[in-house]
């Protein structure tokens, strides 16, 4: 049960990185694509949606592995081992993206630096969340196999797989999708910038269905496992409410309805990241690794129990108090 | 990992004593309303928001790179010491938070509420601090849990989490960072005052420095003989090899400097105070104090680098002790911000110190706690990921490392530069 609330809080910070943090990467591959004779304004508008966040936004992951690392233990050292080299690609794409973010803001000297800072922060934000995507995806494939506690697949298992990479591109297309839908709402100030961001988000919106149906078909032969759960009862359930909020964010956005859009798309990120998690239950490692055979002793799993609800005590708050001065009255 | 941990050191020291500079200073705004004071909290949080980015994601390599580079040690230790790395990343979210909102917050909160804002990202900076370096200590004087045929059993988190060697890391640690912060930015506004005697600016700055460096240098000096007492009794191989001292005797003596070398276990070139090290490691200047000969030969750690590096850290800590006691008294008799020319040159050459020590501090603690990883429990050889070709992803952190420590610096350097320009005119343009 302890492992049930442990992984729970852990897959819920997992949702909140995805549509807070994800986002911000998000927005940085935007602020790389932005063209036209409107691109600075859209930099300027995604500037200043991303800057008083992310760095808050991004310590939903840290959560993500200090809860895996204390609840899970040998997951967790079994996942750094196995994709060894697709983390340490990822980290190295995080501290890009957040050092070129920063230094882009208070490296004012001349436009030429600036633009630097820009390209570097656009690109790290395309290649951070493809990596993550990717090694998401490769824990589903079953090729990692750990034997009696001990790696029994090489460095390469896995993350190399058409169904891996297809994940990556999937969570590309989704977090930039999530990063316009947010910014239509941003720029509401400037109806200019706010149409460009709306095409985005349909453009990218639209893209995702094509994707996931790729993400579908290598599944067969690439995640067998997560096919298989896939297909289940409640699998079509899942699915076809999935879809429906795509529709309807679409729709919403469409129709210019953007503070609406912005909720549903949420509501779908939450679904997608749902379907998979219930797909591949109670796995954390396909097939060898479940959250109930890497758990931690149950007094550990009790306090860490404790202190997640008592952190979400301050923590909420808190965070509701940075949004609502931020995001919500402009002044 | 020792790399990407000397790299956080210095944002993490930052990071808990910076925020306290911006908010004493944002508090004497409050209270004399002198706009030098507003302009100085805005520099100092523009400072902080460029580390804390910074100290963001180093530490952030630092939670994976625990499971990349010590998987081994990550399983063993992930259920017994996670605990303090959870409530660190509470913290740690806490102070993002609060730093965005007073970052951005400058016309949209009610000053008071804003200056609470900083309050709480120095509060919460320190009780970062205080967690990790409690899971830090756990590796010296591990607790909370036993070995039972070589399976660890009884774990208790709490008990982990305080364990006897918590409490003289964690005083130590944080004062530490008081003072290494409070040193560099007086020795950078010390420079700018040695420059333009007049700048309100700087010497506002310096001030507010100097105090802190007062108030802390003197107990970070008191904290470190209790460390160095419970290090007696906790490790006392590690005190041994911080003082090489090779024979257990009775009346040691304190040896600075010199070349330890193990193979004669003599240390030529030392500077000896007969009875010192006894002295200081219990107080009785009789007292028997262990030597390395009672460990077995592969049990020892580097004692030359050890030595120095505890050397190092204490002789810049008299260093900046002297100097702190000068400033006092050079206050007091003028009953005023002390300026003389060479009292300035010296805080700006004592600038780098605290960080010096800091590092060496570290290094006392880590390599001193070989070739153990959790100490008496775990050697680091056991610990270690099976991935080969390590030196790849070392390569390329150094030189990620490298560059951005460079830009820091450049960006840092010019935020500090702007403010030569007299204050209302910064204030206009700032706006
Ligand atoms: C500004 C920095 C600074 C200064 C001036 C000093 N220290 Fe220190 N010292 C540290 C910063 C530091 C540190 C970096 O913060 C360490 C590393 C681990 C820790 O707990 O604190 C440390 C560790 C450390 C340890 C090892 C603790 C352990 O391994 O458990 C001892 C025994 C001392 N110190 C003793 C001293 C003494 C006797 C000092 C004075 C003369 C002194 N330190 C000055
Ligand atoms: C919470 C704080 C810390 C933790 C949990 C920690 C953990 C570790 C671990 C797991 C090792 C592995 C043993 C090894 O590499 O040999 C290690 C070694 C090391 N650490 Fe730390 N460390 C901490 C703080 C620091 C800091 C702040 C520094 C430097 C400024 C540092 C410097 C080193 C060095 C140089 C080694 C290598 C020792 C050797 O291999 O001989 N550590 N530490
Ligand atoms: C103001 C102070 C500090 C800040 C802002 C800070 C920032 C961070 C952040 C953001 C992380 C990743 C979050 C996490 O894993 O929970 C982290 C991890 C870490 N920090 Fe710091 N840090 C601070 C103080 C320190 C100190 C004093 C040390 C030790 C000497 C230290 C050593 C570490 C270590 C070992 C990790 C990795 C452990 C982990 O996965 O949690 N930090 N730090």
């Amino acid at each position: 049960m302890l492992e049930l609330i442990v992984a729970g809080f852990m897959f819920v910070a997992l949702i909140f990185y995805a549509v807070t943090g994800g986002a911000d990467f998000g927005g940085g591959m935007w602020d790389l694509l932005a063209t036209g004779a409107r691109a600075d304004a859209q930099k300027n508008a995604i500037d200043k949606a991303i800057a008083p966040i992310w760095e808050a936004d991004h310590v939903w992951l840290i959560l993500v592995v200090v809860i895996l690392f204390t609840g899970f233990p040998p997951a967790f050292a079994a996942m750094m081992t196995a994709l060894n080299i697709p983390f340490t690609l990822m980290i190295i794409g995080i501290v890009l993206r957040g050092s070129a973010f920063t230094f882009r803001k208070y490296d004012i000297k001349s436009q030429e630096v600036h633009r630097r800072w820009s390209t570097l922060f656009g690109a790290a934000s395309f290649f951070t969340p493809f990596i993550q995507g990717l090694t998401l995806g490769a824990l589903s494939t079953g090729e990692i196999r750990v034997v009696d506690g001990k790696l029994a697949t090489g460095f390469f298992a896995g993350w190399l797989t058409p169904f891996a990479l297809a994940c990556g591109l999937f969570a590309l297309a989704l977090f930039a999708f999530l990063a316009a839908t947010y910014l239509t709402v941003d720029s509401s100030a400037e109806p200019d910038v706010q149409n460009d961001f709306r095409l985005r988000a349909l453009w990218s919106g639209s893209a995702l269905a094509p994707i996931a149906f790729v993400v579908f078909i290598t599944s067969k032969d690439g995640a067998p496992a997560m096919y298989h759960g896939l297909t289940q009862w409640w699998a079509p359930l899942l699915v076809g409410a999935t879809l429906c909020f795509a529709i309807a964010a679409l729709t919403c956005l469409w129709l210019r309805r953007f503070v609406i859009a912005r909720a549903v798309a949420i509501a779908e990120v939450t679904l997608i990241l749902g379907g998979w998690s219930l797909s591949q239950y109670p796995n954390l490692i396909t097939p060898d690794i479940t959250i109930f055979n890497a758990a931690a002793p149950a007094i550990t799993l009790r306090l860490l129990t404790y202190a997640l609800f008592a952190g979400a005590v301050v923590l909420f708050p808190s965070l509701f108090f940075l949004f609502r001065i931020f995001k919500g009255q402009k002044s | 990992m020792g790399m990407s941990l000397a790299f956080h050191i210095v944002f993490a020291a930052l990071g808990i004593g910076l925020p306290v500079l911006m908010a004493i200073s944002e508090g004497l705004y409050l209270r004399t309303r002198r706009p030098v004071f507003l302009e100085l909290s805005k520099r100092w949080s523009h400072g902080a928001a460029i580390l804390f980015a910074v100290g963001a994601v180093s530490g952030t390599v630092l939670a994976f790179e625990l499971g990349l580079l010590w998987p081994g040690f990550m399983e063993k230790a992930g259920a017994i010491i996670g605990m303090p790395f959870s409530l660190e990343g509470f913290a740690f979210f806490t102070e993002a938070i609060f730093l965005g909102l007073y970052l951005a917050g400058w016309n949209r909160l009610p000053p008071f509420v804003h200056w609470l804002c900083g309050v709480v990202v120095a509060v919460s900076g320190a009780l970062s601090g205080i967690f990790v370096v409690t899971a830090n200590s756990w590796m010296n004087s591990p607790s909370g849990f036993k070995i039972i045929d070589g399976r660890i059993t009884d774990i208790d988190p709490i008990a982990a989490m305080l364990n006897p060697a918590a409490s003289h890391e964690v005083l130590h640690m944080l004062l530490a960072g008081y003072v290494a912060t409070a040193f560099a930015v007086a020795g950078i506004h010390a420079f700018f005052v040695l420059r333009d005697r007049r700048n309100d600016f700087h010497r506002s700055a310096l001030g507010i420095a100097l105090a802190l460096a007062c108030i802390c240098t003197p107990l970070l000096i008191i904290s470190g003989d209790f460390s160095a007492r419970s290090v007696a009794k906790l490790q006392p191989a590690k005190l041994a090899a911080m003082e090489a001292n090779y024979r257990t005797q009775t009346g040691a003596p304190l040896q600075l400097g010199g070349i330890p070398d193990d193979e004669s276990r003599t240390n030529p070139y030392a500077l000896t105070i007969p009875r010192g090290l006894s002295l200081l490691s219990t107080h009785d200047p009789n007292a028997r104090v262990i030597g390395l000969e009672e460990f077995p030969r592969n049990d020892w750690p580097n004692v030359r680098l050890v030595h120095w590096a505890f050397d190092l850290m204490a002789g810049s800590g008299t260093a900046m002790l002297v100097l702190s006691l000068t400033v006092c008294w050079l206050a007091w008799k003028h009953r005023g911000l002390p300026d003389g020319k060479w009292l300035l040159r010296a805080l700006v050459a004592a600038g780098p110190l605290g960080f010096l020590a800091i590092e060496a501090g570290w290094m006392v603690t880590e390599l001193g706690r070989q070739p153990w990883i959790i100490y008496g429990v775990m050697r680091t050889q056991e610990a270690v990921t099976p991935m080969r070709k390590i030196a790849v992803p070392f390569a390329i952190f150094t030189v990620l490392y490298v560059f951005i420590s460079v830009v820091v610096f450049y960006l840092l350097r010019r935020q500090f530069m702007k403010s030569d320009k007299p204050v209302p005119e910064l204030l206009a343009t700032d706006a």
